[in-house]
């Protein structure tokens, strides 16, 4: 029974797994951008919640409607004021300049925040949870956020085919020039990709901070667990993402049910088999 | 009569100046117990090996394409090989060392067959993966202290020096040397066949490929070579700080994130650069550590700042303005002039 | 004369050190097709990524219903009524033919043409609405090329190697329907090196040759010689 416990355990908590990859796989697919900071961009969005909730005293769930667009906005002026700049041929700025982000978000948490281990209440719903037969029980809360990572998926897998932003990105995604020439400002659809980015991370952000305690110096864990579920999904594949960040979480919860010390170093040792033999990942886009 | 012939020569009067004056440098250096304090011999000691794994980082994303956010891993596994060679296996920490970074090169090799197979930024985070996949299986091995480490024993410390100011010299002059070393190394790596292939893969990828240049191979080679000295430099650096645990050894503050600033700083792609970077990097340390997180955020800041202004770094854009050379890399056509 | 929709002046484009324009100097007038003839090299591809702003020049170098246009962005010049058909057709290849045609008409400007339009132009288009722009032949990409030009109503049309890599047959349907694509008081500038059909449906030409303007003049007062020698440079 454990065993079969730590795999649905395993399988919610990968849904959390893919929210870290939704973001990252999004601006690579549209600008071809490999965010560093991106790890860290979960970590402000759970300090931001922390900082909602304990200010106008809601719960971190309503504090969503204030991270969410706070996060985007950050994304967009980000993307405009500094990444834009950073983007061509050479894979080197995009890169250094994000690690630098990536430096300065962590060094500015802990002045302000301190590096003491924090953690979000979500009130009651923490400890309902479902009973299932055969001694199982599922968490509300974990189900909660599973179903909700899914319809972001879900939702993001629409904006991109479906809509006319998604078509923009694309567009630019295939050719920036001639992108251009249809009267797309690059800039803008950057910027908009990155805000799009940033409004998922907020939301797994808050939900990292709510399930488990965080603090300043987490968030490059984040951004490799981000990155081995698109990895093992294949690149360019939203719902591959998602089955990836579920393969790393049940890999996670297998190994810390043969020994404590085992549960990380089994999502990585998953991810390097699924390198190994098929380094496009399990569920790669065709083109 | 005067003729004009023209000849192809990579050293200059400016090189050929450098050349000498690094020689007194290096000499004068060579003789630093003489002259300098304790303190300042550490201080020098910690400079020569972050220079070292500067100019390794650069030689692998600088000349190689090959952004690395994971060369901890080699660092730390330096320090493990040697902590375990010595307590183990009863080797002196002197032979340790070498053998430490043949160790590092020989672990490379799987390790770069499987994340060769991602690209770009990918790989870069690829190498961060496999750093953490070596935290978290050093902090298994209980013989060596688990997640809190361990210290190398007293008899061992004692045994490669008969007292303590020999000691602390031979750890200098070891540092010294491996930063000379790693110099030397890159230096002819750079002005061989290796090199110049390098530096067309630098160019164009596509074009280089054209012209029969196995891309892989010699991505490889380099991966290798910066591995191996990667891991000697960890091991003589866990051999100055005597103590070593998963946390600090696989540290991506400490072994990462300060070496791509020194070198962006420096000059990325330049053989000077990493020189210039940690006098410069050194220079803030001492005077802004104070500051403790802020120091680091002001770190940050600069290096986006050079990144986005000066993506070449101090020695590049010196270099572009000037033309400066101190080591002799690149040909010039020279115009000789001789009476017939 | 009236005065002209689109002119250079003295434009110069480099591309890092190396010069590929020097003082070119053309003037479209309303409603007028001109064409643009020359060599390999000549430098016709970065005259038209120029004017599209797809190369930025100094703001007095073109010139656009009497406003200066020479330094603005592609998407800003297309916004104000320049398109291009590329060469090489580069469509989109993750969007579907019709998804390349209707982001071709994302800026909304007012005109004759929108999607029906274009599926009554060429109604291949129109059963194949649905598959990837990659599936189709050629000749059918060209004619989404054309479409997604025009899904922006522009008043001027810039045609860049209209025929090349086009088999013979497809060229010559592609020319038949040009009267119809261009029509309704459009304007057009036609990139080719096929001399003689650009001669044809042209009312006035220029010839590049290495960077300069060597030949304009009205395809009825210029003999094969000079042409040639504008051309070729003999």
């Amino acid at each position: 029974m454990d065993w079969i416990n730590a795999i649905i355990q395993g399988i919610l908590l990968g849904g959390l797994y893919a929210l870290f990859a939704a973001g990252l796989s999004l601006i690579f697919g549209v600008m071809r951008l490999v965010n560093i900071a991106h790890g860290d961009f979960i970590v402000l969005a759970a300090f931001l919640g922390l900082s909602v909730t304990s200010v106008l005293g809601i719960s971190p769930l309503l504090a969503l409607f204030l991270v969410v667009p706070a996060m985007a906005g950050l994304g967009y002026v980000l993307q405009r004021g500094v990444l834009n700049q950073t983007l061509g041929d050479d894979i080197l700025p995009p890169l250094l300049v994000t690690f630098g982000l990536s430096v300065i978000i962590q060094n500015g948490l802990l002045e302000i925040y301190s590096a003491d281990p924090q953690k979000m209440s979500a009130g009651p719903i923490e400890t309902a949870s479902i009973a299932l037969p055969g001694d199982l029980n599922i968490g509300v809360l974990p189900l909660v956020m599973f179903l909700v990572a899914v319809a972001v998926i879900a939702g993001l897998q629409w904006v991109f085919y479906r809509s006319a932003l998604g078509r923009a990105f694309r567009a630019v995604s295939d050719k920036q020039d001639i992108a251009e020439l249809m009267g797309l400002n690059k800039a803008h659809v950057f910027g908009l990709a990155m805000a799009l980015s940033l409004a998922v991370v907020a939301i797994a952000g808050v939900f990292l901070g709510i399930r488990t305690s965080f603090d300043p110096s987490i968030g490059p864990g984040r951004l490799i667990f981000g990155f081995e579920a698109v990895i093992i999904g294949g690149l360019g594949n939203l719902w591959g993402t998602l089955i990836g960040g579920i393969i790393l979480g049940v890999s996670q919860n297998i190994g810390a049910q043969i020994n404590p010390g085992w549960q990380l170093l089994a999502g990585h040792i998953a991810f390097l088999f699924v390198l190994a033999v098929r380094p496009r990942g399990l569920f790669p886009r065709i083109d | 009569m005067t003729t004009t012939t023209y000849s192809i020569s990579r050293s200059s009067t400016v090189t050929r100046t450098a050349a000498v004056v690094g020689i007194l440098i290096v000499a004068g250096l060579i003789a630093a117990p003489w002259w300098a304090g304790r303190a300042d011999m550490r201080l020098l000691s910690e400079m020569f090996l972050y220079l070292s794994l500067a100019c390794l980082w650069n030689l692998l994303a600088g000349y190689a394409g090959l952004v690395s956010v994971g060369q901890q891993a080699f660092v730390g596994f330096g320090g493990y090989m040697l902590f375990a060679l010595a307590i183990f296996a009863g080797v002196s920490p002197i032979v340790a060392i070498p053998l430490a970074g043949l160790l590092g090169a020989l672990v490379a090799v799987p390790v770069a067959l499987l994340i060769f197979r991602l690209r770009g930024a990918y790989f870069a985070i690829g190498t961060w993966v496999i750093a953490e996949v070596f935290r978290l299986s050093f902090a298994q091995v209980s013989a060596l202290g688990g997640g809190s480490g361990t210290s190398l024993p007293v008899a061992i410390v004692r045994g490669m020096a008969s007292n303590r100011s020999m000691r602390e010299a031979t750890t200098y002059w070891l540092a010294l040397g491996m930063a000379v070393l790693v110099l030397v190394v890159i230096y002819l790596l750079l002005r061989s066949r290796n090199g110049l292939a390098l530096t067309a893969i630098r160019d164009s990828e596509v074009a280089s490929e054209s012209f029969g240049i196995d891309i892989w191979r010699h991505k490889f080679i380099v991966y290798i070579i910066a591995a191996g000295l990667t891991a000697m430099t960890g091991a003589l650096i866990f051999l100055q700080k005597l103590r070593i645990s998963p946390d600090a050894a696989f540290n991506v503050n400490d072994w990462t994130a300060f070496v791509i600033f020194i070198v962006v700083i420096g000059g990325i792609g330049t053989l000077e650069g990493p020189i210039i970077g940690v006098i410069v990097f050194f220079l803030l340390r001492e005077t802004l550590s104070d500051l403790g997180t802020t120091y680091l955020l002001i770190l940050g800041v600069v290096a986006i700042v050079v990144m986005l202004k000066a993506p070449k770094g101090l020695w590049g854009t010196l270099k572009e303005r000037t033309g400066l050379e101190l080591f002799p890399l690149s040909r010039r056509v020279v115009k000789n002039k001789s009476e017939k | 004369m009236a005065d002209a929709l689109l002119s250079t002046q003295a434009l110069e484009a480099y591309y890092g050190d190396f010069q590929a324009l020097f003082g070119i100097s053309i003037d479209v007038f309303p409603g007028e097709v001109i064409a643009i003839i020359g060599a390999n090299g000549a430098g016709k591809t970065t005259l038209m990524r120029s004017i599209t702003g797809l190369i930025k020049n100094k703001p007095d170098m073109v010139f656009w219903n009497g406003a200066a246009i020479g330094a603005r962005r592609a998407d800003q010049v297309a916004a104000a009524g320049i398109a291009m058909v590329p060469e090489g057709r580069q469509l989109f290849q993750s969007l579907s033919v019709e998804e390349n045609l209707i982001i071709g008409g994302q800026l909304g400007r007012k005109g004759p043409w929108s999607l029906e339009k274009v599926f009554e132009l060429f109604p291949i288009l129109k059963e194949r609405r649905n598959v990837p722009s990659t599936a189709l032949s050629g000749g059918q990409q060209q004619m989404v090329a054309i479409g997604r030009a025009l899904m922006s109503n522009p008043q001027i049309l810039l045609f860049d190697e209209i025929s090349l890599g086009l088999a013979p047959i497809i060229i010559k349907s592609i020319y038949q329907a040009l009267p119809d694509i261009i029509g309704e008081g459009m304007s057009a500038i036609i990139v080719e090196q096929d001399v003689a059909k650009a001669l044809s449906v042209s009312s006035r030409v220029y010839c590049l040759q290495e960077g300069r303007i060597s030949l304009e003049g009205r395809p009825e007062t210029l003999n094969r010689d000079d042409i040639s020698a504008a051309y070729f440079g003999v």
